[in-house]
């Protein structure tokens, strides 16, 4: 048990770290860029009030030595203000905050869909390996796999939306339709639908590959051999003895795959114009609003790495070996 | 005469196209017979291990399948049942363990679950009488304190411990026939002792049947009622285990007991006379595992204060279990590993804090074997190159070396063509003599080999111990001789030291120790030694 | 030859092999085909395929789809291939250190690939590329630095293992330096994994640079097959070829690498691939 909970403790200690570590970085991407940090941070070079900028330079301490002002602007963040965003004209915080939720759903949504479709194709896969299934499955996940998740989005939009007008284009609930509760509820399901399939699929292409390899390697060792050998259904040996194992990796992938999925909001939120923070992100890149840009930066790491831990925590209890040690 | 529990006629095994031989089985016919263990003994490749697949229906299929003949359970023939059939068969009327207890268990299911699971499926019966039988199981293999055993992860247990859970798994419906496939291979010789008691004496419990695969002659003579001696897929002689071992008919039979090491040491002349090369004092390595939380490191002695001398022209044995040290020991001789303290010293010289570059010239006074004939050639470089690498990294002139290496080829028996060969064209035997030749090539004073033969058949093995007798006479070399195997050691040390938990508790004259070990480990250890009381026929 | 012929029994990887080509000679032969720059305006806007001669159309403004394609190859293929080499330079290094030396070294590294995995590599390059302004220069460092994660790691696995391996040790033994035993007994075994790697990210690089195009963060003297994706996507309704093409153009490419990398794996691993199709 203190193995366990010490695996936790030292994720826990490291995930600190990695947000020191980002907090850093936005602190070093601000003095890097070209041009004066107080400008960057206010937005497109000369667009902004002066007496803004002003403001700014005082805010971060901008004529005092360097790691005065990384300490300022740590502190700043700890206290969860992430700044002001000029173009917008409200705490970058407020905005994020606003977007968040989308964007959780339509993370989470792909996410599930993902990993349930995926997995279970894979595993199909894997059982029938070498037969006509196999190969569909094979080929399908090569194929999602190559596209380009924003193109595929379009080509979706095109024929779901335009050709076939089965679903909405765009947005997240139909423009004044005046919809409450359940219809409400049902009308950004629809809207739903074509985003999450879009940045899921992907995903699902990856798991679906990886649970394939993992359970073909498995299916392989010792212990499965033993199940045999005790004269179990093949059922039974596929799922507890070769599924079972073999998802121990594809979890522990989940969390790495977690800031892609993040990242690739930016670019389904863009087509579809989904009100969340991958939209917000491609709003503040057209405007040059880089002290926004870096907000989200932050905050989808923090996200991302929050994922993690909880994978990390779901795999203590799936995996008890893990009181052996990394 | 009752009828046999088990007949096995004509069997055939085929292994897939483009593979070395046609047939991994190739016609065999036993019978194993109520209460008694037929042990199948060959060297890798003779098909032994495919004949006990094929009876459990393990075989993996599709590639390797059995195509011929018949296995006759109780008169029903197991090949030609359906696969329903053979599975309630298995696990319940015919048990099987396996060589390696380490991977052989579901990795996260208790213990309790793993042995539950094969009763709940065969003969299902309610909680607290499954219970009890899983108690009584653990407790019948020989398993302390089964209420903590019950609820453990595999991975906390021992191998004999996890060996010993198989073997409960194996019984738990009261198996007319146990298959066992190397059961103790893995195993250090003081575990294996307890697991091939523990067989013998369920087997005589129960009366069971028990088909035991092994490499082992040691093994055989310890716990075989009757003997199959298999080679290339054929069953070259079969009978009961005093004629097989005494009066073996067949000359495979012969020469493959005839390899056999003896356990008894001929009494050697001392070589205290000659002058001393190496020498230790006190060496200590410990192991750590560093944390960056503070307190969640660990550490662990390896070698504790280990002493010796080493004379011009001797052999020392450094023998001991899995986890004594001397493998770490002979590291930090050849300075692999860096000592926490202690003296290495070569003609008086201590090696163990020397730099790198300092090292250099002394490198070349002491060489080393290897024991994995896989891992211990560079698989992208040529055989020639391989063994002059060594003297060209010292300077010695390309011609030179070249030489050399033409030289050593046919020392150590090999073609010359063979420098111009990859590492993967030579079987295991051929690149322990490479090994030897690229040691051997820096003309070393001292030879340290870790477990040279302990990877290879034993006619190989033979061989390739013959070769090491004789380059160390031809070129007095001093050798450092790492073994768990007690019998090799027997037979090629002058001096052997025995080392458990990182220190030396023995080291005397090998035909002293062998004869009156004094130590009470050392004396457990000699007990363990499988077929300890039959001495094979010196080879004709 | 024995390689080839492995790689050859592959037929996805040989398919893969045979469309690279074809882009890659597309790439190469694109001035010769379309003299003019694909800025060029040489025709009606809103031409469907076929019309007029444009075999793909044009587009919004009346530019030749066709010529944006074969000169956006030159482009995607340069960043790929370049962005590529700089996350190999990158990996192979840090992956190398961090494998030779162990103990400490491997933590110190390890620790900072791992944090440079953690964050979400996609926004990263985002805000990389938007803070230096988009250049080549600032694109191809960007997808350099997002992307050697991953290569790190499997380098750092491979000399772990191989440094243990005893044919190394022996290397020791018989007194060979440091950079003998790195270059010439840890490196030549440690390659295969390098390249199967290294195909698959120029394949993931392909991506980044059309996504990053997409957003508009593109090199903006550059035609890339990302930006006529993203500057026609809102006309998709009525000019659906604009955006199709050049996506079939990085679905095809990345594809064909990804196939090939698949193929070179099978045939530098002959023992894993047999299992993989048992």
């Amino acid at each position: 048990m203190g193995g366990r909970l010490g695996f936790i403790a030292q994720r826990l200690v490291k995930a600190v770290f990695v947000i020191l570590g980002i907090i850093v970085l936005n602190f070093l991407l601000i003095r890097l860029a070209p041009g004066d940090p107080a400008l960057v941070l206010a937005g497109e070079a000369g667009a902004a009030d002066p007496k803004f900028v002003d403001d700014l330079r005082r805010e971060f301490g901008l004529d005092l030595p360097l790691w005065r002002q990384l300490l300022i602007y740590m502190q700043g963040i700890l206290s969860f203000d992430l700044g002001f965003s000029y173009r917008q004209k409200q705490p970058i915080l407020d905005l994020i905050l606003a977007r968040l939720p989308q964007t959780i759903l339509l993370t989470g949504t792909a996410l599930t869909f993902a990993i349930v479709v995926g997995v279970s194709l894979g595993a199909m896969a894997a059982r029938h390996v070498g037969s006509w299934w196999d190969s569909a499955i094979t080929t399908l996940a090569l194929l999602v796999y190559a596209m380009p998740q924003f193109w595929l989005g379009l080509m979706l939009v095109l024929l779901f939306s335009v050709q076939l007008g089965w679903l909405p284009t765009f947005g997240m609930n139909t423009i004044n339709s005046g919809f409450a509760g359940l219809e409400h509820a049902l009308d950004v399901g629809r809207h739903l639908i074509l985003p999450s399939l879009t940045l899921g699929l992907f995903f699902m292409a990856v798991y679906a590959r990886l649970t394939r390899a993992s359970m073909l390697e498995v299916a392989d060792l010792d212990f499965v051999r033993t199940g045999r050998a005790k004269g179990l259904p093949e059922g039974r040996i596929q799922r507890r003895y070769i599924l079972r194992n073999a998802l121990l990796p594809v979890v522990t992938y989940a969390g790495l795959q977690a800031g892609y999925l993040v990242g690739g909001s930016i670019l389904i939120e863009t087509v579809f114009a989904w009100p969340g923070i991958g939209r917000l992100a491609f709003e503040a890149v057209l405007v040059r609003d880089y002290n926004l840009l870096l907000g989200i930066f932050i905050v989808a790491s923090v996200l991302v790495i929050a994922f993690n831990l909880l994978t990390d925590i779901l795999y203590t209890v799936v995996d008890p070996r893990i009181e052996m040690g990394t | 005469m009752e009828t046999a529990l088990l007949d096995v006629e004509g069997l055939v095994v085929s292994l897939p196209a483009g593979a070395e031989r046609l047939h991994a089985v190739d016609g065999i016919s036993f019978t194993l017979a109520r209460n008694e263990i037929l042990c199948i003994v060959g060297e890798s490749g003779s098909g032994k291990s495919m004949t006990a697949h094929a009876i459990m229906g393990l075989l993996p299929q599709p590639q390797v399948r059995a195509t011929g003949g018949r296995i006759l359970y109780q008169g029903e023939d197991l090949l030609a049942a359906a696969p329903a059939r053979l599975r309630a068969l298995r696990g319940n009327k015919l048990g099987m363990i396996f060589q390696e207890p380490m991977t052989a268990l579901h990795p996260i299911m208790r213990v309790e679950a793993q042995i539950a699971e094969v009763i709940q499926h065969h003969a299902p019966m309610d909680r607290a009488a499954l219970k009890a039988r899983v108690t009584e199981l653990l407790l019948a293999v020989g398993l302390p304190d089964p209420e903590r055993l019950r609820r453990s992860w595999p991975h906390r247990l021992s191998g004999g411990q996890r060996q010993r859970v198989m073997i409960a798994m194996a019984l738990a419906l009261g198996p007319d026939i146990l298959v066992a496939d190397e059961p103790t291979t893995a195993l250090d010789v003081t575990t294996q002792a307890q697991i091939l008691a523990l067989i013998r004496q369920i087997q005589a419990e129960r009366q069971m049947g028990v088909l035991l695969i092994t490499h082992d002659f040691g093994v055989v003579a310890e716990v075989a009622d009757r003997v199959a001696v298999m080679q290339h897929g054929r069953i070259v002689e079969i009978g009961p285990v005093a004629q097989i071992l005494e009066n073996p008919l067949h000359d495979y039979t012969r020469s493959l007991i005839a390899a056999v090491p003896r356990l008894l040491a001929a009494p050697r002349p001392p070589s205290a006379d000659a002058p001393v090369v190496l020498e230790t004092e006190r060496v200590c390595k410990t192991f750590r595992q560093r944390s960056w939380i503070p307190g969640r490191g660990t550490e662990v002695a390896a070698v504790k204060n280990v002493s010796l001398a080493l004379h011009r022209g001797e052999t020392v044995g450094l023998v001991g279990e899995s986890g004594s040290g001397k493998s770490t020991f002979a590291r930090c001789v050849v300075r692999l590993l860096e000592t926490d303290g202690g003296a290495i010293r070569l003609h008086g010289t201590n090696i163990a804090k020397l730099g790198r570059r300092a090292l250099r010239p002394h490198r070349q006074r002491i060489q080393m074997v290897f024991q994995d004939p896989y891992a211990s050639l560079n698989p992208r470089r040529r055989v020639g190159d391989i063994i002059a690498a060594g003297p060209l990294a010292h300077g010695v002139p390309r011609a030179e070396a070249d030489r050399r290496t033409h030289e050593l080829l046919a020392l150590v028996g090999l073609d010359d063509r063979a420098a111009g060969r990859y590492p993967h064209e030579f079987s295991g035997g051929q690149r322990q003599r490479i090994g030897l030749a690229r040691a051997l090539a820096m003309q070393p004073e001292i030879l340290v080999a870790d477990e040279p033969v302990s990877a290879l058949d034993v006619s190989v093995q033979a061989q390739v111990l013959a070769l090491l007798a004789d380059v160390r006479a031809r070129f007095n070399l001093a050798m450092l001789f790492i073994t768990h195997d007690l019998r090799v050691a027997a037979q090629v040390c002058d001096r052997v030291a025995v080392m458990y938990r990182g220190e030396i508790v023995e080291l005397r004259p090998t035909a002293e120790l062998f004869a009156d070990p004094r130590h009470p480990y050392v004396r457990d250890l000699l007990a363990a030694v499988p077929g300890r009381r039959w001495l094979p026929a010196v080879g004709t | 030859m024995d390689f080839l012929r492995r790689f050859a029994r592959n037929k996805g990887a040989v398919v893969g092999a045979v469309v690279l080509a074809c882009v890659v000679l597309l790439a190469l032969a694109a001035p010769l085909i379309f003299p003019e720059t694909p800025w060029e305006i040489v025709g009606p806007p809103f031409r469907k395929p076929g019309e007029m001669g444009f075999l793909l159309g044009t587009d919004t403004l009346g530019r030749d789809v066709a010529a944006g394609i074969a000169h956006g190859a030159r482009v995607t293929l340069l960043l790929s291939l370049v962005s590529t080499a700089v996350a190999l330079s990158i990996g192979v290094v840090l992956g190398a250190v961090a494998g030779y030396h162990g103990g400490w070294v491997d933590d110190v590294v390890m620790r900072f690939t791992e944090f440079f995995q953690t964050i979400p590599n996609f926004i990263l390059l985002v805000v990389l590329v938007a803070i230096f302004t988009p250049s080549i220069t600032s694109i191809v460092v960007a997808i350099g630095i997002v992307s050697w994660p991953p290569l790190a790691r499997i380098v750092r696995g491979e000399f772990l293992t191989l440094r243990s391996r005893e044919f190394v040790q022996a290397a020791h033994v018989l007194g060979q330096s440091s950079p003998r035993i790195i270059f010439g007994e840890i490196l030549p075994n440690a390659l295969s994994p390098v390249i199967v790697s290294a195909s698959l990210m120029v394949a993931t690089a392909v991506l980044l640079e059309s996504a990053l195009s997409f957003l508009g963060l593109g090199d903006p003297n550059l035609m890339s097959w990302g930006y006529m994706i993203g500057a026609s996507r809102t006309v998709i309704r009525h000019a659906w070829w604009i955006s199709c093409f050049p996506g079939v153009a990085i679905a095809l490419t990345v594809l064909a690498l990804n196939l090939v990398g698949e193929g070179l794996s099978d045939a530098m691993n002959p023992r894993l691939a047999r299992k993989a199709r048992a």
